[in-house]
């Protein structure tokens, strides 16, 4: 299961949103050998792509050393999905390198009736074999 | 002549758990080779034919090799070369 504080599930949702029509991407590091995602990390979609997403390779080795420094993980890993439904696909499987991490994907497809209530659904990707979890959004304790 | 190569999680079963492991060679092709020696199968998963596979990102001192010459990427003693999976998908 993925505990997530609403301001930080509500960040996630707000990056996605903005890059709309392109998919965001970005994580949340928290401390190692916890479970806890704190600190929110957006970070450049290198490929600037409705369908596809890369961290900007420059961007991604100060992000792991920051968190090295910090005694952090990248405990969410999360991406946006523009028009197809917030599920891991072939490609996120494929190229999935995170086993310990929270998988998050944002879909900010329109919705047929109107409402702008976005999925957010986490998953576990562990060689290629994806397993959903549930997500509870809880009050922000900081 | 020694180069510190930093190991992402992924790949630490390669290293029996090993962060960082030190190995040599005048290019970074040939420091990979040189780790693949210590800890075989490694290389397979850096290298595809002549290139660095697509996916994996490696720096020599901060600096993407894509933008520098790749696996003929020159280096020299002390130089830290930090290995990284790219964090992609659809």
């Amino acid at each position: 299961m993925l505990r997530i504080e609403r301001s930080v599930h509500d960040q996630i949702v707000a990056h996605a949103r903005r890059d709309h029509p392109d998919e965001a991407c970005g994580l949340v590091a928290g401390a190692e050998g916890g479970d806890d995602p704190l600190r929110f990390v957006p970070m450049t979609n290198a490929e600037r792509s409705p369908t596809f997403f890369r961290f900007d390779p420059t961007e991604q080795l100060k992000v792991w050393r920051d968190m090295d420094d910090r005694g952090e993980v990248p405990v969410v890993i999360y991406h946006s999905h523009t028009s197809t439904e917030a599920y891991p696909s072939r490609t996120d499987l494929s190229l999935a390198s995170e086993p310990d991490a929270h998988y998050v994907i944002v879909s900010t497809r329109p919705s047929g009736t109107g409402d702008h209530a976005e999925e957010f659904r986490s998953f576990r990707i562990v060689d290629e074999e994806v397993t959903e979890e549930e997500v509870e959004v809880v009050p922000d304790v900081r | 002549m020694s180069v510190e190569v930093h190991v992402p999680t992924i790949l630490r079963t390669y290293t029996r758990g090993a962060k960082q492991v030190e190995a040599s060679g005048e290019t970074l092709g040939a420091v990979i080779d040189n780790v693949d020696a210590d800890h075989p199968g490694l290389k397979e998963r850096l290298v595809d034919g002549a290139d660095l596979r697509r996916f994996i990102n490696v720096y020599v001192n901060d600096e993407d090799v894509r933008f520098l010459d790749g696996l003929s990427t020159v280096v020299t003693d002390g130089d830290v070369v930090v290995v990284l999976p790219a964090v992609a998908g659809g």
